[in-house]
């Protein structure tokens, strides 16, 4: 479908929805195409291509509210009936004043320089292309280890394309293009077979790293070769920055809107409170070129500004959207985060891992969870023992346990080491004084 | 490993009842020998026999072995309170046709929206293209296979509006706040599903099956001075509306205001390794992440499970058997047939003691030269089928509760659980309790809240030292992810003894 045939689906959804009764809608266009290769032992194991497309809406009728969605799409009269239906349904529901489209006012009005989230390339890949990719990485390694037991790798790759329409003014469209590549190595070690896993990607096929991936895989699964659990006790903890979003989401969870609103929050009127250490500075920054979380306006049409969320440890701003905004009596500023960017440290990891007298190095995470009206947490750990600045053999099969009010506070230095893979650029950081169980 | 999957713009998660749509009809099919249960699933997707003959010789013509089309239809609808009011609903509806080509272990897979033969021939065509060699199949004729039978329905969700159920969030939000004053949120919700499934292979083989599934959930948030403490609790089956009834609405107020009081007093125990009494139900989840997972056959066929050469071996004490089964009756986890058209079975993975049987696809069953297991399922018909579990769960054992407890100088008794994960190879695996006892000489002590327990596969499951007489099935919403792919199952256990894990604690 062109962008044209898009927003044509999409106004006459729009119309649909307000001619059978609802005062205002808001309306989604999304397509998406990926394909995947993935390879083991000099052989395709898996070919998989994907091609979605899909109508969502949002209605509000009488002061009620609800959303749907469906992809079928090509017969024009069922997709009316489905809205008309939609329409009828929600009238069952209860009154909520306070659900509304946002202010025209906030909506993104255009004019941005291009923020480059799509390669052109992606209509030029070809399936020889893909599969030679994944074999590339799978070869770096295949055999090169009499300890390995499999090696996978894979390529893909692919588009996804929003374009969204509300009735009270809203156009616009997002999309962006991405390449990934992967390689995962399991290795024998006694009863034990150890993983290693690595990864990258880009939303350019240029910019993809698509060299040492299997090397990578390899060599993080054959360095856990005797992994073992040490004692319990209190100690310094590296986390490392590809993994480190598992310990940052718990808090970005908690300054979200509908967390605050619904008490279900450990950071409720925590706005211009120490909640981490001076060494914790968060901007979310929307405009970053080619950023895999850059855009101008979020998922309610919503222009984003760049923000500062923590400075040197003071919460500066909540995640807030047009709905809880009004519950909280509070200005909506977008309940989505788009880039993470932190402050540097001086260090790089190792930099980081030479001022350890006694701790370990996070590598993996093993479930475990946070109580987010609390705060407490506890994860499963895997990684390195490190003393006196050496990292001496691998662990694993140990809980760190703590509460995020408290291990925030405790964070000692960021690394120089932003992870670019991600939205969320989050470096390694050092915190200190951490519960570790083990033996 | 994920690489290639990415879920764009999951759409909401679903329907309002009464906005079923029927997808256009096609002409009926010609053929004289089909029942009138396939003919009406054959109308239901617009197809004749004969396209379908067309498509999967499309898929074949590159030389697969075997190639499968996974028709899906599927409605779902979520209705939700928050704040004293049914204030939404959300609805979904999602509908196309997977197409899988297998060539020896090899797959090549790709879906279509569309069920109009041009979109299905040019998806069977991507997926043709695992092999490379000429066209040597021939079509085999039509037969079907009836489903089994597992869930019960009396009213469909299709035929219940959404002013049916608003009355039970609204009943479910006042008796919760009505049980205790130190209730301050509550937010409900109903989450109903209904899919229409139609299988059709190279073998010529057609079933087809209808899945409902619903859950009721409900989450709690009391405050007492500055303290906020939450739970949640929810219970699923695959039936329908009838099942959404009061004794269920205070079955779930009374357990989440009784978990939720619990915390306020709640400690975090020792670091490290102890005793860990798990309570029968919900405790099934360390079969799940423990073993379950581990005994998935497509890891074992890659020999990357830390279980991939104890077939027939000894793992376990003699009185544990563990049983994988997709047969109880209304259970979330149940299939009236699998997602790649096999029965589904109670599947014992330890008997006596020794390992039995892994969890098995087609392509690992094959593989391992044995029968399917009926393990072989998919998120939707935009994914593959891998190995997955279902109702995973231990029978009783020989001890008593007291017994277990009699045992223990200091360790934990958990029986409330949020999530789990476990680490394929080197066999670690943890679970998140959200709740539970210190057990002090014999005795349960002081409530427990927020640990993350580990241990390993293997060690643990030879550390199940006692198993009480008190198995039970749990029915809350448990889901389980594998390679992006989301599956509805079920656990349970008797209460065990685990003789040591470590425990995530205080120093």
């Amino acid at each position: 479908m062109t962008a044209k045939e898009k927003q044509r689906l999409a106004e006459r959804a729009i119309n649909i929805a307000l001619d059978s009764g609802a005062q205002e809608s808001a309306v989604i266009i999304s397509d998406s195409k990926s394909s995947a290769v993935e390879v083991r032992e000099g052989k395709i194991d898996k070919l998989e291509q994907s091609d979605q497309m899909g109508l969502s809406i949002r209605l509000l009728v009488d002061n009620k509210f609800s959303a749907h969605s469906t992809n079928r799409l090509d017969d024009a009269s069922e997709v009316k009936r489905f809205i008309q239906e939609a329409v009828s349904a929600t009238r069952f529901l209860s009154e909520d004043p306070l659900r509304a489209l946002p202010d025209p006012g906030l909506y993104y009005q255009g004019g941005g320089p291009d923020l480059k989230l799509w390669d052109e390339t992606i209509e030029s890949v070809d399936p020889r292309t893909r599969i030679d990719a994944a074999f590339a990485a799978e070869k770096e390694i295949a055999g090169s280890d009499e300890r390995i037991i499999s090696v996978s790798a894979g390529y893909s790759d692919g588009y996804s394309n929003r374009f969204m329409v509300t009735s009270n003014g809203f156009r616009g469209e997002k999309a962006n293009t991405f390449f990934g590549m992967g390689a995962s190595v399991s290795v024998r070690s006694g009863e034990a077979r150890p993983e290693g896993y690595w990864s990258e990607n880009s939303l350019f096929y240029n910019r993809l790293q698509r060299k040492g991936i299997g090397e990578k895989a390899l060599d993080r699964a054959i360095r856990k070769i005797g992994q073992r659990k040490i004692a319990s006790g209190r100690m310094s903890m590296i986390v490392e920055n590809r993994i480190a979003g598992r310990l940052l989401g718990a808090v970005i969870t908690a300054m979200n809107g509908s967390s605050i609103q619904q008490k279900n929050s450990f950071l409720i009127d925590a706005l211009e409170t120490q909640i981490a250490s001076e060494a914790l500075t968060v901007t979310d920054d929307p405009f970053v070129i080619s950023g895999q979380g850059s855009a101008y306006f979020d998922s309610e049409g919503l222009a984003m500004r760049r923000r500062t969320m923590i400075e040197k440890g003071v919460l500066k701003d909540y995640y807030i959207n047009t709905y809880y905004g009004r519950k909280l009596e509070m200005n909506p500023n977008s309940g989505d985060t788009s880039n993470l960017i932190f402050g540097h440290g001086e260090n790089d990891f190792s930099g980081l891992a030479g001022q350890v007298q006694k701790g370990v190095l996070v590598t993996g995470f093993n479930g475990g969870n946070s109580n987010g009206s609390t705060g407490d947490f506890s994860f499963g750990i895997e990684g390195f023992y490190i003393e006196r600045g050496e990292i001496l053999h691998p662990v694993s099969e140990m809980n760190i346990s703590g509460n995020m009010k408290e291990i925030w506070k405790r964070l000692a230095e960021t690394g120089n080491d932003p992870y670019l893979n991600s939205s969320w650029q989050i470096p390694s950081m050092l915190f200190n004084d951490v519960d570790f169980s083990g033996i | 490993m994920n690489l290639n999957r990415r879920t764009f713009i999951k759409t909401g998660s679903s329907a309002v009842a009464g906005v079923m749509l029927l997808p256009s009809l096609a002409g009926s099919c010609s053929s004289a020998v089909i029942s009138e249960n396939v003919k009406e699933y054959l109308d239901h997707f617009g197809v004749t026999p004969e396209i379908l003959r067309k498509i999967v010789s499309v898929a074949m013509s590159r030389g697969g072995d075997y190639a499968d089309l996974f028709f899906e239809h599927k409605i779902s609808n979520a209705l939700a309170l928050q704040d004293g009011t049914v204030n939404r609903a959300f609805s979904n509806i999602d509908y196309g046709v997977g197409i899988r080509v297998l060539k020896g272990d090899q797959t090549g897979f790709a879906y279509s929206e569309s069920v109009n033969e041009k979109s299905m021939s040019d998806a069977a065509l991507m997926a043709a293209n695992i092999a490379s060699s000429g066209n040597s199949f021939s079509a085999s004729p039509l037969t079907e296979k009836a489903p089994a039978s597992f869930y019960e329905l009396k009213k469909r969700w299709e035929d219940v509006s959404v002013g049916e159920k608003v009355p039970f969030l609204q009943m479910l939000n006042d008796r919760v706040f009505s049980l205790d004053s130190k209730v301050v949120k509550v937010s409900a919700s109903i989450n109903d599903e209904t899919s229409r499934i139609m299988f059709y292979n190279s073998e010529g083989m057609l079933s087809w099956d209808y899945r409902p599934l619903v859950s009721m959930s409900v989450v709690c948030i009391m405050q007492k001075g500055s303290q906020i403490e939450n739970s949640y609790s929810s219970r699923s089956f695959r039936t329908g509306f009838e099942w959404i009834s009061e004794s269920l609405v205070d079955e779930l107020s009374a357990e989440v205001v009784n978990n939720t009081n619990l915390l306020f007093d709640a400690v975090k125990p020792r670091a490290g390794e102890m005793p860990v009494v798990m309570g029968a139900g919900g405790s099934g989840i360390l079969l799940h992440e423990a073993i379950g997972h581990t005994f998935e056959a497509d890891f074992n066929r890659k020999g990357t499970s830390i279980f991939s050469d104890k077939m027939g071996k000894k793992v376990a004490a003699d009185f544990v058997n563990i049983i994988d089964d997709g047969t109880l009756l209304n259970n979330r986890g149940s299939l009236n047939i699998d997602d790649e058209g096999n029965e589904v079975q109670k599947t014992y993975l330890v008997k006596d003691g020794v390992l039995n049987s892994y969890i098995h696809d087609r392509i690992s069953a094959a593989y391992y030269g044995v029968n399917p297991t009926g393990n072989g399922r998919r998120q939707d018909f935009r994914n593959m089928p891998l190995p997955r579990m279902r109702a995973t769960y231990m029978e009783a054992g020989p001890f008593t509760r007291e017994e277990i407890f009699n045992n223990i100088d200091y360790g934990v008794y958990v029986d409330q659980f949020s999530n789990g994960e476990v680490k394929i190879g080197a066999g670690d695996f943890t679970f998140f309790a959200k709740s539970g006892y210190l057990i002090e000489k014999g005795k349960l002590t002081q409530p427990i809240k927020d640990i993350n327990i580990i241990g390993n596969g293997p060690q643990a499951l030879a550390d199940i030292t006692m198993a009480a007489d008190d198995y039970l099935i749990d029915n809350s919403t448990w889901s389980c992810g594998k390679d992006g792919q989301t599956v509805p199952v079920t656990c349970g256990l008797p209460s065990i003894l685990v003789k040591k894990l470590t425990v995530g604690g205080t120093n």
